[in-house]
């Protein structure tokens, strides 16, 4: 691409209506900037964090339980204080949204992946298949998100030797928070594709002979991405609260790996004991982090639909 | 081409249909339909259809809303199954064709050109990608630098510039995405073109460039056309031969002085009737009311005679049958039992 068409580009998104409405409200361009820093600075946490608190040789037990720094006997080394191993509450955030944010955009990635498939199918293909299809849908929505993810890690737990669980341990967690989600998807996508379906283009492609799957794929789908990129950023939210729910549950990453909700956890066994400062900070970074993905995925979904404009 | 290849006896038809019929399951869900005791619904959308196009000619079929002349159009490209009845295209029986190398070479050789510009083209897609799209499918050519070429050669064709092929369809007017669909239609170079109301959904000024267009490349690349409209005055410049179409079949099937200068089918004169025109001053009107019946439940006997003057019993019995009548075939009894005057 030359860099005069690159320019081009650039110019189309600061020319859209998209930045127009984005630039419009001041809500949405402060969310944007928080989710940006929070991934940003998750995403670099082994270089932004002041701390590796996974590493156990850098660990003092006499800097446990030390609160934060602007309070009595606070340490300026630990701004956010240290949990119950002396690890830095600030640095045990940063790892732990790592981890948090990594399984959230996988397992949206995955649900997507698969929503968007079967949502394809069943629009296209219509009558017994998609009536199967929509019915395995319903079914589905009828167990609750959280039920079908501990029914699958404790099937895993169950089969799997438990040394070998904990190292897939994230990816039986990406595929249960994926596996309750994909129904958004669907039920959106073969809505839009049964309106494409019947367009002159489809037409047009099947009367050059094309496979149903290449018309799916290449025609099809362009078409119907627009939704489906709304639907996974307000998903995106969904997938790190139950993330954090079933780490708090105890049947998430395990305990070496903590994510938010491992790390919330750990913190409420000493909410009582006035050790505060362990599970609200995880407990605060959690939900600003949902609320400004939630508040990104609202202001999406209201752009990008012509009739609110 | 030899003077007679427009007369109705095909002496070398590219396309030829038999009897075709399609009909329509819009029967409610089946719950639904037990629930209250409902029958099945089927339309008869198209209910026996005969009709060849010599090589090189225009066949246009005319009639108004839901005669079923879209269908008949969806039928030939292989966009629907139907129900009864064959096609034959330049001698293979093209009536359900699968995905083989045979199949995929006589597919090339059979394009359409769709009603609306602004649904038939993908709007995700460049233009140049769309105008390939054929070339591709086909594997009529195969290097990426060719296939440039041809698609702006195409552009250069249908009046547009190369440049154009960058563009979005969005980026264009009716008209030039009436062209877009043409340069796809003919990129791997076809010899039969189904046009489906191809200028209905534009402007008047603009009708008239796109059909001269249409009449322009087929003279030059000796193209034949299935030509589907609702408009007589378009159909009677781009036609030889016209079938008129009503509720499900043709009716009178004429070339088309012959149909305009001497309609002999009561629906024709009533159409005809119609527009309004100078050379139909002084004859005498057939007054023709009511609407069209539902093709769900058409009238026994002739499909025609709840709205046609000349009805009479045996009209309500019998369904007529094309018939030889002079230069054109009618399905009518009053016709055939000279009750009208011609």
């Amino acid at each position: 691409m030359s860099a005069f068409a690159r320019m081009h580009y650039l110019a189309r998104i600061f020319d859209s209506d998209l930045w127009w409405s984005f630039t419009r409200s001041p809500t949405v361009v402060v969310s944007a900037l928080v989710a940006v820093a929070m991934i940003g600075s998750a995403a670099f946490a082994p270089w932004v964090a002041p701390h590796n608190p996974f590493d156990l040789a850098t660990l003092n037990l006499l800097d446990a339980f030390t609160p934060p720094i602007w309070l009595e006997g606070g340490d300026a080394r630990f701004p956010l204080g240290t949990d119950d191993q002396g690890r830095d509450v600030l640095s045990t955030i940063l790892y732990g949204a790592r981890i948090s944010l990594f399984v959230g955009f996988c397992s949206v990635l995955f649900a997507m992946t698969l929503g968007v498939t079967i949502g394809l199918v069943a629009g296209y293909a219509g009558g017994a298949v998609d009536a199967v299809l929509m019915r395995i849908a319903d079914i589905k929505l009828t167990f609750p998100a959280i039920l079908i993810a501990l029914l699958v890690d404790g099937i895993v737990r169950a089969v799997l030797p438990r040394e070998l669980h904990d190292r897939i341990a994230i990816w039986v967690l990406i595929f249960a928070i994926g596996i309750s989600n994909w129904v958004p998807f669907a039920r959106t996508v073969r809505g839009s594709t049964m309106v494409e379906k019947n367009k002159e283009y489809v037409m047009a492609a099947r009367v050059i002979g094309l496979s149903p799957a290449r018309i799916m794929w290449s025609h099809v789908l362009p078409n119907v991405m627009g939704p489906v990129l709304v639907i996974a950023t307000l998903q995106l939210g969904f997938a790190i609260l139950a993330e954090a729910t079933l780490s708090f549950l105890g049947v998430g990453v395990p305990p070496t790996q903590p994510s938010l909700g491992t790390l919330i956890r750990i913190g409420n066994d000493f909410l009582f004991s006035g050790e505060w400062w362990i599970t609200v900070f995880p407990g605060a970074a959690l939900a600003i982090m949902v609320l400004s993905v939630n508040l990104l995925g609202d202001w999406l979904r209201d752009a990008l639909n012509p009739k609110l404009r | 081409m030899p003077p007679d290849a427009s007369r109705t006896v095909a002496t070398e038809a590219l396309v030829e249909v038999e009897d075709l019929a399609r009909d329509f399951d819009v029967s409610r869900p089946w719950l639904f339909r037990v629930l209250n005791g409902e029958p099945r619904r089927i339309v008869h959308a198209v209910a026996g259809v005969s009709f060849a196009i010599p090589r090189g000619t225009t066949l246009s079929l005319v009639g108004e809303s839901g005669c079923g002349k879209t269908t008949v159009a969806r039928l030939v490209v292989g966009l629907y199954r139907p129900t009864r009845g064959r096609i034959r295209f330049d001698g293979s029986d093209i009536t359900a064709l699968g995905a083989d190398d045979a199949a995929r070479s006589i597919r090339r050789r059979i394009n359409m050109i769709f009603q609306d510009p602004y649904a038939s083209l993908n709007p995700r897609w460049r233009v140049r990608d769309i105008i390939a799209e054929p070339l591709r499918a086909f594997r009529v050519l195969e290097d990426e630098r060719a296939i440039a070429e041809r698609v702006a050669e195409l552009l250069r064709h249908v009046g547009l510039s190369p440049k154009d092929g960058e563009k979005y369809p969005h980026e264009f007017s009716g008209g030039q995405r009436q062209r877009i669909s043409i340069a796809r239609a003919l990129s791997a170079t076809p010899d039969f073109l189904v046009c489906d109301e191809p200028t209905s959904a534009l402007d008047v000024s603009v009708q008239a460039q796109i059909l001269n267009l249409m009449k322009d490349l087929q003279e030059e690349m000796g193209l034949t056309y299935l030509f589907i409209s609702h408009n007589l005055a378009v159909v009677r410049h781009m036609s030889d031969r016209i079938g008129v179409m009503y509720l499900g079949r043709i009716v009178e099937l004429a070339p088309t002085d012959a149909l305009f200068e001497a309609p002999r089918h009561p629906y024709t004169r009533m159409l005809l009737d119609a527009i309004p025109d100078l050379e139909m001053t002084g004859r005498r009107r057939i007054p023709v009311g009511g609407e069209v019946p539902s093709p769900i439940a058409p009238p026994p006997g002739c499909a025609f005679h709840p709205r046609c003057p000349f009805a009479d019993a045996r009209c309500r019995a019998e369904v007529p049958r094309l018939r030889a009548e002079g230069e054109a075939l009618v399905a009518c009894h009053a016709v055939e039992e000279g009750r009208l005057a011609a």
